[in-house]
């Protein structure tokens, strides 16, 4: 396409992909230093040998993590809150954007209109903590699943994509006796497996991810998902029942390589999942994007 | 097809229609009553910063005490404190956090080399992935004046380490950095979609009139990727004051409350930790009426300076 390029251009242009080969470098240097300080002995990291290669490498670390019974427990809870969050998630998404994808809906703009003001007006912190006590859901895990059953922004996202449905379609289906909601699970949803995968890796990933629910809500310690385990680990440094684990085998561990072998373990799942969701979560973002 | 159903229904009257098709509406019940009492319910909570939450009364039960709680708070001796933070905090996020994506997606649009692109791509669209708590996890690592890296390169340079996460200085970087380290990447796709929908056509005719690479930069990259710059710019700004709470707060601890406390952190430990329901409802009220007002300040400029606005 380009024939000739002036000298000013060509500048440019190895400028650019130094600019941006550096911002790839700040992005992995993090990881790389974490992943190098989870298998490395505790000598090395106090005498801050260790930059980008595991120095006095062992797998400790990672063993005290994995016989940490708390740190299953509240893997148990994200795993769960994950999977059954996401269930209700796409539940509500599909019910409640298939009936407004029907331009023929009466009272259709006064629903979305209902919808889009909660959008621009979040509910405040301290008074939507008050609704979540007062509906009995403190110290409930169902607190972490309820309050976040539906995301106005992905149900717009799932309403866009079964507005392109063509109506014949679901007119036949209604001439052969079919009901509404046989049509949402056996016309509709199945075909628009895609977006249906694009929206439940969406909330997968936000439930997987989040703190402030359970920060809020959880005070019990059994009930506590791994975000949450690691912010109290990592950001209060309660680190002595981590700890108290290390000095029953006698394993050579630091509170650092711990703190970052359970961060390690925590984002195993996501970076072994990134590429695969990565393509999803662009088309995803696009839709949405459009829709604004 | 869609027309007659349209005509037909517009000649039925409301509550047949609703009869007919309330397999329809029943399917929306959940989502309305979920809203309702998770959004709705909140918003309308608001009014207990006007009255004395009692536990054993509940919202609507507790006694009313006219604006008792915004006095109090106005009057609070770290009240210039906590505005002072929040609306440096949001106004660095502004200059540095939300050009960068914009900035992103302009060079990424300049290459030419496919593969470098997508790889630059998917490494920089990572960090979107990983949880606060995750990358709070990093900070710790990486700032840590025994062991992390930049004390270690700060070392080998000849400095003392620096107690960058117990220092109140350096409290408001390391949220600009961690924002920009975040979200760049991810933010950047939206504008990458602006800049692919120029028309080549535009681009094709430039060169043929002689413009060089620079002169299509000015005058057809940037005009055209001017709207969508402009429509975040203010959906943003309308939010500008709703600092992420999840990431302020795993990088705060007392000593760095004086740069880095803001409404919403405070409002956690008043209300959550010490019950302070009322007066944590007023503060955020206050800051809901803030966050209006620049929208519509931030709007009205708009509007008046590039013909861009969202209502």
């Amino acid at each position: 396409m380009q024939f000739r390029r002036t000298i000013g251009e060509k500048i440019f242009d190895s400028l650019n992909v130094i600019v941006l080969i550096v911002a790839c470098i700040t992005v992995i240097v993090p990881i790389a230093h974490v992943i190098a300080s989870s298998l490395s002995s505790p000598q090395a990291i106090i005498h801050s040998k260790v930059s980008l290669w595991p120095v006095g490498f062992n797998l400790d670390n990672y063993e005290t993590v994995m016989r940490n019974g708390k740190f299953w427990r509240a893997f148990g809870v994200s795993v769960f809150v994950v999977i059954v969050g996401t269930l209700l998630n796409l539940a509500m998404t599909v019910f409640t954007a298939y009936p407004l994808s029907k331009s023929y809906l009466r009272g259709r703009n006064a629903v979305l209109m209902y919808i889009v003001i909660t959008m621009i007006f979040y509910p405040p912190m301290i008074p939507l903590y008050l609704v979540v006590k007062e509906a009995g859901l403190i110290n409930s895990v169902w607190a972490l699943i309820i309050p976040s059953a539906l995301s106005q922004f992905n149900m717009l996202i799932c309403l866009t994509f079964f507005r392109s449905l063509p109506e014949e379609l679901f007119e036949s289906a209604r001439m052969d006796g079919l009901s509404e909601y046989r049509m949402v699970t056996r016309i509709a949803v199945p075909l628009s497996t895609a977006i249906m995968v694009t929206l439940s890796l969406f909330y997968a990933v936000s439930h997987w991810n989040s703190y402030t629910a359970s920060l809020l809500y959880i005070t019990k310690e059994a009930l506590r998902p791994l975000q949450l385990y690691m912010y109290y680990i990592v950001a209060r440094n309660e680190m002595s029942d981590l700890m108290s684990t290390v000095n029953e085998v006698a394993l050579t561990t630091s509170p650092q390589g711990l703190q970052m072998a359970t961060i390690m373990v925590a984002t195993v799942p996501i970076v072994l999942i990134y590429p695969f969701i990565q393509k999803h979560f662009i088309k995803g973002a696009l839709i949405g994007s459009i829709k604004e | 097809m869609e027309q007659t159903r349209r005509a037909v229904a517009t000649r039925v009257p409301l509550l047949p229609f609703m009869l007919k098709h309330r397999a329809l509406y029943l399917m929306l019940v959940p989502g309305i009553i979920y809203l309702l009492a998770f959004k709705y319910l909140p918003l309308l909570g608001s009014v207990i910063a006007f009255k004395d939450y009692n536990i054993y009364k509940g919202i609507w039960e507790s006694d009313w005490v006219g604006l008792k709680y915004f006095e109090q708070f106005f009057n609070y001796p770290q009240f210039t404190r906590l505005i002072r933070n929040t609306l440096a905090i949001s106004f660095f996020q502004l200059i540095f956090d939300f050009p960068a994506p914009v900035i992103l997606a302009l060079l990424l649009n300049e290459l030419r080399h496919i593969a470098f692109k997508r790889t630059v791509q998917t490494i920089l669209y990572l960090p979107n992935f990983l949880s606060w708590v995750i990358i709070g996890g990093f900070g710790y690592m990486l700032l840590s004046p025994q062991s992390g890296l930049i004390n270690q390169w700060i070392q080998a340079l000849g400095g003392e380490p620096i107690h960058f996460l117990q220092s109140p200085g350096y409290f408001r970087s390391i949220i600009v950095g961690s924002g920009v380290w975040k979200d760049m990447g991810w933010n950047a796709i939206i504008f990458l979609a602006a800049l692919a929908g120029i028309s080549p056509a535009l681009y094709e005719a430039a060169k043929i009139d002689g413009a060089g690479r620079w002169k299509q930069f000015v005058h057809i990259t940037i005009p055209g990727i001017l709207p969508a710059v402009m429509l975040v710019l203010l959906l943003r700004i309308g939010h500008s004051l709703d600092l992420s709470f999840e990431q302020i707060n795993i990088f705060l601890n007392p000593i760095t409350y004086s740069t880095g406390d803001v409404l919403d952190t405070y409002s956690y430990r008043e209300g959550i930790v010490r019950l302070q329901y009322s007066m944590t409802t007023a503060i955020g009220l206050f800051k809901a009426v803030l966050g209006f007002l620049l929208l519509l300040v931030a709007n009205q400029t708009s509007k008046a300076t590039t013909g861009q606005s969202i209502f």
